[in-house]
């Protein structure tokens, strides 16, 4: 059954492009296959397509997304070569300012939604790339207002005071004497893939926390977990085949993802290499973890353990099994999934208030999914069995209040994503 | 309102695909997945919604046995559309307005969400009935006005898509014959198997292995049921993973949160629905299968949303999945194939319509000294003989033929529909509750002895005269009585049921042989079969032995439907493995050269 319809509506398309191209300055070349696609790597690499399209129905780059910051909401603008509502007209110099420097075409501050600390780990000629790459995509007129934020956020020259005092440009410098893959990974990792946006924790006025780069934070009503060598919160229990299947798949034999990085693995990271995937868990497994004691585990005699552990046995342990193991690629190892033990319990207090649904891939393509316990279990229950989990089977981590859950319950109930 | 004011009087026309599949079940989402990966535009219709696990059945609510089973959660509502059955032609059939006999299924992943998931293979005596009776009994021993047919596939020609089906499922099992080695502790009459069941059989409680420990002792040759419920956590050939069952009793008129059933959802549609090539309408019924002026080829299907809006969905190829009865009354409606007439024995659209004969022996036993613990169960677990199904014995001195498996196939311990207690209890008050008390641990209920139904002149479908739906088009009409070859049999395999019982060392033996008339009212299962059968001859058939309508070479149509009678099983792994091999002569021989498969 030959559909020569699907022919003639790519000719089109291609047509189009050729009309929408602008005759800006530029160094990117359109004729250069090599350049391009290094592009759609790097863009790949640097997950553009997540913020710049729109969750349901979105065309790709098109922008219009709402991004979530701690200071109210960001709209992500259209970078589809569009002359008049996207970056068509701009030159690669436009183009690099915005991605590694921060700086918007008309001069002024972008915020820093927009991942530029961690990009300006990239070369010009990386992002040149991107810049070619992104000329290729079909062009969609989309005006975006991007900037929602209530007074005084929505000042942007504020940005010029952040900028000053958070953002440090600068290409990525390898280490001599780490080994080239280690080096790719920390470029990876710490530049395009710009891990730290969600799992380094912010300071008040959402720059970065350095000292603890990678140890986790709150982001969009989730805590992003630690991805340092931690051995107990971290990924340090996890080997790098372990990462890799984790960020390839959305699941390895312990864990699975939700949530924000379901996404970036549906988007990203299931199609990176194995390469840069290997480099990126080299890297994160040598990532210092935290320093602090470790938390002393909750008695089992406890009444929030009994009554936890209670709960736990009628609820969870039909999937997650008696003694916490789960069923690989499954069902989550609640005894040796790293992130049940986080610091901050946000992630887990959500998703039995919500349910949460994991990511479906080409080589997972089940997405198990975990149904809501909001209407099932109170405040208290949900802070016992949680408590119970993270103090069970080896593990030990702070308890959870009746009160925590109050706040999540009251946070989620207001969210629409 | 009128009823046919309800639809909008013109239909939008949408852009045509490839594929239009009717009814998104197991046989909706095994086309559909082996059409999208010839690389065809497949787009599936569904009349009711979309079903998935942790949204719409999940584990912290799945158990609720006044909701689903009580309640009918799950299963089409008869307000939206029902039958009218009679037992005999000169009765006036009345329409059904609470499910029975029988659970109509509706939405996405269809039977397939709340199956038992019993998966079983068909003799291969099954598929040449007739030819095989009649050779063995000579032709004056079957019943005059029986009209049992073979199937013009066999079961070699099935075999890989059996296979290909249980792997799908991740069926659980004991082979009784690999390749014609018997093996020990499967079924030894079963066909051969190319190769093992994907899993281990599942465990068993201590009522199903005393039972086989009793019918071992009768001579027979126990084995476990083949079962959809898993084992152990498993993968299928298309990378979607199941976990192992938790054995919490709730698998049939239930969907189970766990991923441990068998189900579309936990097998095809997680792959299926990445594919940019497929799409899928839920909750939109259709009405009709439309066809060119002369009747032979079909252009596609007419439905309606909830709306009442009316689309046209024009398609190369139409492929109608819906539930058995329904794929009769819609081709009865497009007025596809020449309606069944009982009289003149004439036509084939209703023909040889089957459901099962079913019989159960409860037993009774002392509580001190046997506790069977029901609940741990699950929808196919269980230990079955087979000596008694099919040709499997000799019925020459019998008088009968057919047959079924027997099983101690206890599934559950549920509260309100498990509480058995034995005859002259009251029905209520204290002797009841004390009973109910004494003999929950310590009963066997739903002995199952899973009885064929053969086709006869007068079990039919036909399009009521009276009665419409609320599109003013007739209800589908059931014609349907036992006859005394059935029910001859359902008494021969209950004695033999009871024997075994008894030497479990139950206190009371209750038997309870199917006796005539066929009751609308109570459950035997959801097992109706034929009225668009396959065969060899377009006289006698509406399919030819790919599923292709005789009349309509464009037209394929699945599931039990096409069963010329049915057989002493549970009939999901032959619609899988029907639906396998009518998507392989699809692939690679209708597409080349789309027109008949079979020049009768």
């Amino acid at each position: 059954m030959p559909r020569p319809s699907t022919i003639a509506a790519a000719g089109l398309a291609a047509a189009a492009l050729f009309a929408a191209a602008p005759l800006a300055a530029r160094d990117s070349n359109l004729q250069d296959f090599a350049q391009i696609e290094r592009g759609r790597t790097l863009a790949t690499l640097a997950d553009c397509v997540a913020c710049h399209t729109q969750k349901e129905g979105g065309k790709p780059f098109a922008g219009g997304r709402p991004i979530e910051t701690p200071f109210g909401v960001i709209v992500s603008p259209n970078i589809t070569p569009d002359a008049e509502t996207g970056i068509g007209n701009w030159s690669d110099e436009d183009f690099d300012n915005a991605v590694r420097r921060g700086i918007r075409r008309d001069g002024a501050r972008l915020y820093p939604a927009m991942p530029y600390p961690y990009y300006t780990k990239m070369s010009r000629s990386d992002v040149r790339a991107i810049r070619a790459y992104l000329a290729t995509v079909p062009a969609v007129r989309n005006e975006v207002h991007a900037n929602q934020l209530p007074f005084p956020f929505s000042i942007r020259w504020s940005m010029h005071a952040w900028d000053w005092l958070f953002f440090t440009p600068g290409e990525f410098k390898p280490e001599p004497d780490k080994s080239a893959e280690w080096n790719r990974g920390a470029f990876l990792v710490t530049g395009p893939g710009h891990c730290g946006a969600c799992h380094t924790p912010k300071n008040f006025l959402g720059g970065d926390n350095t000292s603890q780069a990678l140890q986790g934070g709150q982001v969009q009503g989730w805590f992003a977990p630690d991805i340092t060598g931690d051995r107990t919160r971290g990924v340090g229990s996890m080997s790098v085949e372990d990462i890799v299947a984790l960020l390839k798949t959305g699941h390895n034999a312990v864990t699975a993802v939700t949530g924000p990085m379901g996404e970036e693995v549906a988007d990203a990271s299931a199609h990176f290499s194995d390469e840069d995937l290997k480099a990126i868990a080299t890297y994160l497994r040598t990532v210092p973890a935290g320093s602090g004691a470790p938390p002393t585990p909750v008695a089992a005699s406890d009444p929030q353990m009994q009554a936890g552990q209670a709960i736990y046995r009628d609820t969870c342990s039909a999937c997650h099994a008696i003694d916490g193991t789960g069923v690989p690629h499954l069902f989550p190892s609640l005894a040796k999934a790293p992130q049940v033990r986080a610091q901050d319990p946000t992630s887990a207090i959500r998703i039995v208030l919500r349910g949460a649904r994991s990511v479906a891939t080409d080589s997972e393509p089940t997405a198990p999914a975990m149904p809501s316990y909001a209407w099932q279990l109170n405040d208290a229950q949900i802070a016992a069995v949680l408590t119970y989990v993270r103090n069970s089977w080896g593990g030990a981590a702070a308890a959870v209040s009746e009160g925590d859950v109050h706040k999540q319950r009251q946070d989620v109930a207001d969210r629409t994503d | 309102m009128d009823a046919e004011s309800r639809v909008t009087a013109m239909a939008t026309t949408l852009p045509k695909k490839d594929v239009v599949i009717i009814g998104l079940g197991w046989t909706g989402s095994i086309l559909a997945n082996e059409l999208t990966d010839e690389g065809l535009d497949v787009i599936a219709i569904e009349r009711g919604p979309w079903r998935d696990m942790a949204t719409d059945y999940p584990p912290n609510y799945a158990q609720d046995e006044l909701r689903y089973r009580i309640r009918h959660e799950l299963f089409l509502r008869p307000d939206q559309t029902t039958f009218t059955f009679r037992n005999k032609m000169d009765q006036t059939a009345l329409p059904i307005r609470t499910w029975g006999a029988f659970m109509p299924p509706n939405g996405v992943g269809g039977g397939g969400v709340h199956w038992n998931a019993e998966t079983w293979r068909f003799l291969p005596s099954d598929f040449v009935l007739r030819t095989h009776l009649t050779q063995r009994y000579g032709a004056g021993f079957l019943p005059g006005d029986m009209t049992i047919q073979d199937w013009g596939v066999t079961y070699d020609d099935l075999e890989p898509h059996y296979d290909q089906f249980e792997y799908l499922c991740g069926t659980c099992g004991a082979a009784g014959n690999l390749k014609g080695k018997i093996q020990e502790g499967g079924n030894p009459f079963e066909g051969p198997r190319s190769r093992p069941y994907p899993n281990p059989p599942q465990k068993q409680g201590f009522g199903h292995m005393l039972w086989a420990k009793a019918a071992a002792g009768l001579g027979y040759k126990p084995f476990p049921q083949p079962s959809g419920n898993m084992s152990q956590a498993y993968i299928n050939p298309l990378g979607v993973r199941q976990g192992p069952c938790t054995y919490c009793g709730y698998c049939e008129w239930f969907g189970c949160g766990n991923y441990s059933k068998a189900s579309p959802q936990t097998t095809v549609l997680p792959v299926l629905l990445r594919k940019s090539n497929f799409s899928l309408r839920d909750n939109s019924e259709v009405t009709r299968i439309d066809t060119d002026g002369s009747g032979k080829r079909a252009t596609g299907v007419t439905f309606v949303d909830t709306s009442g809006n009316e689309w046209q969905q024009p398609a190369d190829l139409v492929v109608l999945c819906a539930y058995a009865m329904f794929n009769v009354q819609l081709l009865l409606l497009s007025k596809i194939g020449q309606p069944y007439d009982p009289v003149a024995n004439t036509g084939v659209i209703g023909r040889n319509f089957t459901h099962q004969c079913m019989s159960s022996v409860n037993g009774f036993f002392d509580k001190t000294k046997f506790n069977f613990n029901p609940f741990i169960a699950s929808g196919a677990i269980g230990m079955c003989i087979d000596d008694f199904n099919g040709d499997n014995i000799d019925h020459g001195p019998l008088g009968f033929v057919g047959g079924g498996y027997l099983g101690q196939v206890q599934t559950n311990g549920r509260p309100i529909e498990t509480s058995a207690v034995p005859k002259g209890t009251p029905k209520w008050g204290a002797a009841w509750k004390k009973n109910v008390a004494d003999y929950y641990l310590s009963n066997l209920k739903g002995g199952s002895i899973h009885g064929s139904m053969y086709s006869y002149r007068d079990v039919y479908l036909d399009l009521d005269p009276t009665y419409k739906d609320r599109f003013g088009r007739p209800l589908m009409r059931m014609t349907i009585d036992f006859h005394d070859n059935e029910l001859k049999a359902a008494a021969y395999m209950t004695d033999k049921y009871a024997e075994i019982v008894k030497a479990m060392g139950a206190s009371i033996v209750e038997k309870e042989p199917r006796k005539g008339p066929y009751d609308i009212t109570k459950y035997q299962t959801t097992h109706l079969n034929g009225g668009a059968i396959m065969g060899s001859d377009p006289k006698t058939s509406a399919l030819n032995r790919y599923l292709q309508s005789w009349d309509v070479p464009n037209l394929f149509v699945m599931g039990a439907s096409a069963f010329p009678q049915n057989a002493g099983y549970n009939p999901t792994g032959t619609v899988g493995a029907l639906a396998y091999w009518a998507a392989k002569a699809i692939r690679e021989q209708y597409l080349k050269n789309p027109g008949p498969l079979v020049h009768a």
